[in-house]
């Protein structure tokens, strides 16, 4: 009976990403408040798996609230109320019987602002396999961590101070610290908050390009405010706007023939 | 105090004058090198310390009557300003100065008068020295200064301030920072509100009252549990001092604690978080390394405290210079024995007099050394985040 409400509300053509890869995350008719505050409203939406989904949309929007309620880091903030269904795989993750802790193994996330631990280059990586037990001994682990680091390209400018502090490196090393951080515990889905908004456009590409590289394995959820960037690394790509999700689609055509004024006007830089 | 309301009403008279003046400028067509509220504040800063200080001068020399001389120096003060208002003087930069020179003038009463309590205290300690040689005094193992052959040996005052230490910090270190993580990481917004102040209140207790306490409530209970295991302790004891000690600074090591908790940011907890870690193991391993080097200044500044305090020692400790390591057992401390040797009527230059002065300053280079300690390592802290 609520699939009569949300799909009258909102009805997408279906996405041709959809059609070739399975879908891996289904929003139904998500609400998120903050106290009073009404931040995301009856949202429906379904993210392809091995594929990378674009949040585009201005500032304020929801597009990190939504994003935080995927891996349920909205309940680390006090206040903030999540109702609606949110399934990753066919469970419900908002359902009283998930292990938070195990979800958010599977579902890893890199912060807007690079946020490495106080320890070093090495400790940081090795941080999730660590505490998921996931390396036997020690030779294992040595062997995440340069793998981890090597897809996140960061090896080679790390390889000869893996001890050092991880806080020591560059804005945009720090940032792919994180990411190697994030797919060191292999999870299945990759959240980034405008992963490059600190960083300078080599630093930039090289993330895209990672990113591009990572999506043959992940399930990757980009929030951008950078038109070019979804369209160059995106399959998905959903546009909101005060809370509501306009319209999501198929890059190349949310790009080029948007059903939406809303999103015309957003992605030509006409918003008033 | 006539003098002074007198002095204050002037200096605000001088303000509205001189601003009035400036203003009546500006308006006739002048370009002013400051705004006329910046001549006022001139007007005002001028008068107010011409009269204060004539008051101060007053005071010292009686010739001078107060009620006259500080209200002429303020009146002549504002008038000067008043009169030397003009397109192109610099009230501002003129004021800024003034006010400079006085928080420095502020800081420098403030460093002088340290460093003369601390050249005072060396030079009689010098005079001590001259009497006992520094050797017996740094490594002697008898302490009996009122003894027909008084000796002076400054050890077991040591191990008698470092066994109460020590006992003390074995009770406020799990305590108080177990407090302080419960405060920072668990305890929801009401419960903080409530539980944080009422921490803090017991900072507030008089130490003297601590004191007895622990002489009347905590010594004689550890007496009795004492013999009811068979043991004898003594009515003062190390323990019942140490005890009573480490309450008085578990709000100390609680609240700074928490405090460098909550300065460990938020992100560091998400990020954790966001990898699949449970709450304690974020706990454990990001934020508790991350606030290590400000709980430990923490714990060197509650230590300093610890050795420093007086008041529960003489209470519930005792006055015998026990070279012990014994907890059950009478011992005494550096501040005590200051106390003890100032106390009653005696000679300003003889050896027991000036032995207070000697462990006052061996007293303060501990603290000293901790507190350099403490802000290194806060210093360190400060870096990681920067
Ligand atoms: N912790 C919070 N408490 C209360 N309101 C919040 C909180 N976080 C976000 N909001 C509000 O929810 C709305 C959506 O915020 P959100 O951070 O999701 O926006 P966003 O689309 O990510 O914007 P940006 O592009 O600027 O990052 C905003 O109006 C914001 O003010
Ligand atoms: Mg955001």
């Amino acid at each position: 009976m609520n699939d009569m409400t949300f799909k009258t509300v909102f009805t997408p053509p279906q996405p041709k990403i959809l059609a070739t890869n399975p879908a891996k995350i289904i929003a139904e008719g998500v609400d998120v408040y903050y106290g009073e505050k009404h931040a995301i409203k009856n949202l429906s939406l379904t993210i392809p798996d091995k594929a990378v989904s674009a949040f585009i949309g201005p500032s304020g929007c929801g597009k990190s609230t939504f994003l935080r309620s995927i891996n349920r880091m909205n309940d680390t903030i006090p206040g903030c109320r999540v109702t609606g269904v949110i399934n990753v795989d066919g469970q419900a993750i908002y359902d009283p019987s998930i292990d938070v802790v195990d979800l958010r193994a599977r579902i890893g996330m890199v912060f807007q602002k690079p946020n490495p631990f106080p320890k070093s280059i090495f400790e940081n990586v090795a941080y999730g396999p660590r505490i998921h037990g996931l390396a036997k001994d020690k030779t294992a682990l040595e062997q995440i961590v340069t793998e981890s680091l090597k897809r996140a390209s960061l090896w080679d400018e790390v390889k000869d101070r893996l001890h050092q502090p991880g806080t020591g490196l560059s804005g945009g090393q720090q940032q792919r610290l994180c990411i190697a951080r994030a797919i060191a515990v292999n999870p299945e889905v990759i959240l980034m908050d405008e992963p490059c908004s600190a960083l300078d456009p080599i630093a930039t590409a090289r993330i895209e390009e990672l990113i591009t590289e990572l999506k043959e394995k992940f399930c990757i959820v980009i929030v951008t405010h950078s038109m070019q960037q979804a369209a160059r690394v995106s399959d998905l790509t959903a546009f909101f706007h005060l809370g509501i999700l306009v319209e999501a689609g198929d890059t190349d055509e949310v790009f080029t023939s948007p059903q939406e004024k809303r999103t015309h006007d957003y992605i030509t830089g006409r918003f008033g | 105090m006539v003098s002074l309301v007198i002095i204050v009403a002037l200096s605000v008279l001088a303000y509205f004058a001189s601003q009035m003046r400036a203003a009546a400028l500006a308006a006739g067509g002048a370009t002013l090198r400051a705004r006329p509220t910046f001549h006022g504040y001139l007007a005002f800063v001028v008068a107010l310390l011409a009269g204060l200080v004539a008051l101060a001068l007053a005071g010292l020399t009686p010739a001078l009557p107060a009620l006259i001389a500080a209200p002429a120096a303020a009146a002549a003060g504002g008038i000067a300003v008043f009169l030397a208002v003009s397109p192109v003087l610099r009230a501002r930069v003129i004021f800024e100065k003034i006010v400079l020179a006085v928080l420095i003038l502020a800081s420098a009463i403030a460093i002088f008068t340290t460093i003369g309590i601390v050249a005072s205290v060396a030079v009689e300690s010098l005079h001590f020295f001259q009497q006992v040689p520094m050797q017996s005094f740094l490594f002697g193992t008898d302490w009996s200064p009122t003894a027909p052959v008084p000796s002076f040996g400054f050890v077991p005052l040591l191990t008698g301030t470092l066994l109460i230490t020590v006992i003390a910090l074995t009770v406020a270190a799990p305590l108080g920072l177990l407090s302080a993580i419960y405060l920072a990481e668990y305890a929801d917004l009401k419960t903080r509100a409530i539980a944080k102040p009422l921490l803090e209140l017991l900072a507030g207790v008089p130490t003297v009252v601590l004191g007895f306490f622990a002489a009347l409530t905590v010594a004689p209970f550890i007496k009795t549990a004492g013999a009811a295991m068979g043991f004898s302790i003594a009515s003062e004891s190390a323990m019942a001092a140490g005890l009573v000690m480490g309450m008085m600074i578990v709000p100390l090591i609680s609240s700074l604690s928490d405090d460098v908790i909550n300065a460990v940011p938020q992100a560091m907890r998400d990020g954790s978080y966001a990898m699949g870690a449970t709450k304690s193991e974020t706990i454990r391993k990001v934020v508790f390394p991350a606030a290590l080097p400000g709980i430990v200044s923490a714990f060197i500044l509650a230590i300093s405290r610890a050795i420093g305090e007086t008041m529960i020692v003489v209470m519930a400790a005792g006055l015998a210079p026990n070279l012990t390591f014994n907890p059950f057992a009478a011992v005494t401390t550096v501040t005590v024995q200051i106390s003890a040797m100032l106390v009653g009527d005696q000679e300003f230059d003889s050896a027991k007099t000036l032995s207070a002065f000697a462990l006052g300053l061996t007293l303060f280079l501990i603290t000293l050394a901790l507190n350099i300690y403490a802000l290194r390592v806060v210093r360190k802290y400060k870096e990681h985040y920067a």
